[in-house]
């Protein structure tokens, strides 16, 4: 009984419990929004240093083996406090100018962190249950934020409903893995895996619970309303931090709990979902004429190229998977972050495409910047999001998938297309009106340009003569 | 000499910091016009220190280390025989197009010349990478530039053919791209070190084969990403759009270098990797690049516009190229090397003349010329010059390259076919009638339109930038071996090693194993009974 073992194993979520407690009762007792601003940020910088340095460190599981700490569970860690730490960072300024400045919104974005940091640890059902809900209950505070606008109500109600349902089906799902092995722990699941009808049954309950929070086709249709109705920081903080700690909770399912010989082969399964997904996602996505909620589809068409490195079920295709979320939340923050810039200096709606015409020209920094974060997006080299792709397919390829890896490709050249839309608003076709651009903070600006270093960087960094990241992340798997 | 390659390459990105921070539209054109100048001038002593007699082994060699172990994917540049020449064209190009910019443009010049400096490193990536993957890096880092330059930069329609250009290219390329990561698979397997390889060096090399099958869907995929690029018939009609609508240096560097990558990927990736699919394939590529050089010739024949007139007229040309490739022997291929440079100083000269004439009148359209040779002479010269290069008078760069290919493809043995050679002669005619009757229509005559009578001729700036052009016309067209040279031996040893690792591929193949259609198109119970024959005799 080494309290002191466990409590260290899981500090980076105890410091940032710590810091929402914080921060809530600094909400409820003092006026000054600084002090909570400071407070979310310095939890997070902590929190993240403390889950850098596990990166490195030895693996295992504490707390009796409901979360594991170390390798994989450490590096979603890590994922989850930058991408929280990112939004944290770009939401100010932005929730400032709509009056949405709450203290409780950070309150909200530490709890659905905690959430989140669970989940990436989680080593038996109880804790992934437990830790997906604490999310998503914060997520659906979050996303009703704007409550008094129509769009707002509707997409939280929407989030909610469909969210508190999916959650049926994932409880459902843990009932009935119960019901054949008697087990919550997910190794002792997969050695007690009969691949009777029962067990099958649940882990596919199981599984839709998981494809709902990642927003897979066909459990896909609450993400654009939810997305668009989302102030714009926060749908960053919901598409980037709450979708990788899922993606990690899924491959701690995957590798622990379902590859023992009596739990049946879901690669085809996931095969499925993930081609129908990139399909569905990106052909919707080229019929957008909002950003965000061409970006929300895009989101999903993401998604599915992440499945295509878990369906190839491979050392390679996991640590590929979680390159992929690394990279994607360096773009995808990007993205939204220039979005929530430009949306800022009009208003809540400035974010159809055609309001964007001439701006590439107006603020030329920014421009360049959305452009190379859609660029990435895109998967064109150099940049990151080209590497997350690349470790991906080459994944498929490897475990012969070669059908998946052809339409994933078709389809991301398919995606192509609209993320070259926006550009195309921005620096081919002539403005409307003269815009008053409000300049942006120091802080803001220093983010965004660092996040699109880092595309940039990460793009080349496979030949440069330093230890590759994807090196570390496949150490994971090489047992 | 390594380090001196790699600041040719890196030198015009390094450029556009300068550019960036330049305080005046002056300062950026000189900033790049010198930028662009010193990488062309440091990379003189690479040609000229280049060992000839070993051209076949990559010079100048910079090996990163690989990724992570057992990937053996690395950062690996130089140069060869295949490579030298293609290379020191895109280093020449670019203070031409630069300097063909310098008044044209006034729109945010800034973002221009960083995006021409920054296809100039993609280009010259392209032709030194010896990995595959960073070479694919290099292929796909050249679409973003010259989407820009063409979306931003270009005519009335503009954005359309920009994203078609864009997309077209990208899905062939994406599927390269599943093909690579196989190969590279295969490959790495073979070595039995790695898990992966993208070395040319080792997947081009005798040591490694690759089965009848595989090697069908491979060719194959990279094929298509090279013919779109190229572009052969039936991929072309992204080409004329992109290139009526993009501005002049745009035209100039898709013309002259991008359209190159897809010939050079052919020689560099699918002949010696893929010999079989290769030679099994030639008489089909053949029969569309003749179809492209017949179609791309009427076509250009009947436009009213010169500068559609010029890209139809390069459909017409790359087909000369894709046909001297697949002729498969020394004087096929070397013909299509050195057609490769020629179009790229024909076909460009005359894509500026055209933007310069362009710049006077605002408008490219045949009927509005007309007796402009009375007003601007030394403009009449320097066209007319470009125009029979383009054709292919002897005497100028343009015949060497076609007799060349005409006589690979007459005598190829994998044609098997003389009607190839001569319906592609055909080609030569017409290119005559289009280009001698546009050059009639615009320069000859009674000036019609009054517009015309202002004209002035070219300026020193002008006449500067076609002369380098022109000499290089008459110096491949009266000493071709000077160039020749550089290719020859990779040619030759290429050429034999592909055919050499053929047999063996074929030696190897099993007809019983192989699926039907493969034993088929590789005839290898035909094969096999000769060999046997030989065996008993």
């Amino acid at each position: 009984m080494d309290y002191l073992h466990d409590l260290t194993s899981f500090l980076p979520g105890i410091v940032v419990t710590v810091a929402s407690l914080i921060v809530i009762m600094l909400a409820a007792f003092k006026k000054g929004m600084n002090s909570i601003y400071l407070v979310s940020i310095g939890g997070l910088v902590i929190a993240l240093g403390l889950a850098i340095q596990s990166l490195f460190g030895d693996v295992g599981t504490a707390f009796s083996g409901m979360i594991v700490y170390g390798g994989v569970g450490a590096f979603g860690t890590v994922i989850v406090l930058l991408g929280a730490l990112l939004c944290v960072i770009i939401s100010k300024e932005y929730l400032e100018e709509f009056g949405l400045h709450y203290g409780e919104v950070y309150a909200m974005m530490l709890f659905a962190t905690v959430g989140m940091l669970g989940l990436a640890v989680s080593n038996d059902l109880i804790t992934l249950f437990v830790s997906l809900e604490t999310m998503s209950i914060a997520l659906y505070v979050l996303a009703g934020l704007m409550h008094y606008e129509k769009r707002g109500a509707e997409g939280a109600l929407k989030y909610f409903l469909l969210g508190a349902f999916s959650t049926g089906f994932l409880l459902y799902g843990i009932a009935l893995i119960y019901g054949a092995t008697g087990q919550t722990n997910l190794l002792e699941i997969a050695a007690a895996a009969d691949g009777s009808l029962l067990f099958l049954a649940g882990s596919a309950l199981l599984l839709v619970g998981i494809f709902f929070k990642i927003a897979a086709v066909p459990f896909h249709m609450w993400t654009p309303d939810v997305y668009q109705a989302t102030p714009t920081t926060l749908t960053a903080f919901m598409a980037t931090a709450a979708k990788s700690a899922t993606f990690v909770a899924f491959i701690l399912v995957l590798t622990r709990m379902l590859p023992g010989s009596g739990s049946g082969d879901w690669t085809n399964v996931i095969q499925v979902v993930a081609i129908l997904t990139m399909i569905v996602g990106n052909l919707i996505a080229l019929a957008q004429d909002n950003v965000k909620r061409m970006l929300a589809y895009s989101s999903i068409a993401h998604a599915g190229y992440l499945m295509v490195g878990l369906a190839a079920g491979t050392a390679a295709g996991y640590s590929g998977v979680l390159y992929y979320l690394f990279a994607y939340t360096l773009m995808n923050i990007g993205a939204f972050g220039v979005i929530a810039y430009y949306e800022r200096n009009h208003s809540l709606d400035f974010t159809e495409i055609d309001s964007y015409a001439g701006l590439g020209f107006k603020m030329p920094i920014m421009g360049v910047m959305l452009s190379i974060f859609l660029f990435s997006l895109a998967g064109i080299p150099p940049f990151v999001g080209f590497i997350g792709k690349y470790y991906v397919f080459a994944a498929a390829v490897n475990a012969d998938l070669i059908p998946l890896a052809i339409i994933g490709v078709l389809a991301s050249a398919a995606s192509v297309y609209y993320y070259l839309r926006v550009m195309v608003f921005l620096f081919f076709k002539e403005a409307h009106k003269e815009y008053t651009m409000k300049s942006p903070g120091l802080l803001f600006k220093a983010t965004l340009v660092l996040l699109a270093f880092a595309t940039i960087y990460y793009g080349i960094e496979p030949v440069l003569p330093t230890t590759g990241l994807i090196e570390l992340l496949t150490s994971y798997y090489a047992v | 000499m390594e380090l001196l390659l790699n600041i040719v390459i890196y030198l015009p990105v390094l450029g556009i910091a300068a550019v960036l921070l330049s305080k005046s539209d002056e300062a950026v054109k000189w900033v790049s016009l010198v930028v662009t100048s010193a990488a062309f001038l440091l990379s003189l002593p690479l040609m000229l220190n280049f060992n000839i007699a070993d051209s076949a082994i990559p010079q100048y060699l910079t090996e990163g280390s690989p990724i992570f172990e057992g990937m053996d994917i690395k950062y690996l540049v130089g140069l060869d025989g295949l490579s030298m020449l293609l290379f020191m064209l895109t280093t020449l190009m670019g203070p031409i197009v630069i300097l063909s910019s310098w008044t044209s443009i006034t729109k945010s010049l800034k973002g221009y010349f960083s995006m021409l400096l920054l296809l100039q490193t993609a280009s010259l990536g392209v032709f030194a990478s010896l990995d595959l993957v960073v070479f694919y890096v290099f292929f796909e880092l050249s679409l973003i530039p010259m989407y820009f330059l063409i979306g931003i930069w270009g005519g009335s329609d503009r954005i359309r053919a920009t994203i078609k250009f864009f997309i077209y290219t990208l899905v062939g390329s994406l599927l390269m791209l599943i093909a690579l990561l196989y190969l590279g698979y295969h490959a790495g397997a073979a070595t039995g070190i790695f898990e992966f390889t993208s070395d040319w060096r080792f997947i081009s090399g005798p040591e490694y084969t690759i089965g009848l099958v595989e090697q069908t869907w491979l060719f194959l995929a990279f094929a298509l990403a090279f013919c779109i690029k190229v572009p052969l018939f039936p991929f072309h009609t992204w080409l004329p759009y992109a290139h009526t609508e993009a501005p002049t240096a745009g035209s100039v560097v898709l013309a002259a270098i991008m359209l190159k990558l897809g010939t050079y990927g052919l020689i560099r990736v699918s002949m010696p990797v893929f010999p079989n699919a290769f030679m099994e394939f030639a008489p089909w590529m053949a029969v569309l690049a003749v179809i492209g050089i017949i179609y791309g010739a009427l076509v250009a024949m009947v436009q009213k516009d010169v500068k559609k007139l010029v890209a139809y007229s390069s459909v017409s040309h790359m087909g000369f190229i894709v046909l001297g490739i697949f002729a498969f022997n020394t004087v096929g291929m070397q013909g299509a090397i050195i057609q490769m440079i020629n179009h790229g100083l024909a076909t460009g000269a005359l894509f500026l003349i055209v933007g310069m004439i362009y710049d006077r009148r605002h408008t490219r359209m045949i009927s509005d010329f007309g007796g402009i040779a009375k007003k601007m002479p030394i403009f009449a010269v320097i066209f007319m010059i470009a125009t029979l290069a383009s054709i292919g008078l002897p005497g100028l760069n343009g015949f060497i390259g076609e007799f060349l290919i005409l006589n690979g493809s007459f005598f190829s043995e994998l044609y098997a076919n003389k009607v190839y050679a001569i319906l592609a002669t055909t080609g030569v005619i017409l290119a005559a009638v289009y280009m001698l009757w546009m050059y009639q229509r615009v320069m000859f005559g009674p000036i019609t339109n009054e517009e015309n009578n202002k004209l002035i001729d070219l300026n020193a700036r002008e006449i500067g930038l076609l002369v380098p052009l022109v000499i290089f016309m008459v110096w491949i067209g009266v000493r071709p071996m000077d160039f020749m040279k550089y290719s020859e031996g990779w040619v030759d040893s290429f050429i034999t090693s592909s055919e050499a690792k053929s047999l063996t591929i074929m030696e190897e193949a099993d007809a019983n194993e192989l699926p039907n259609w493969t034993t088929k198109i590789y005839k290898v119970e035909d094969f096999k009974s000769t060999q046997e024959q030989i065996v008993k005799n």
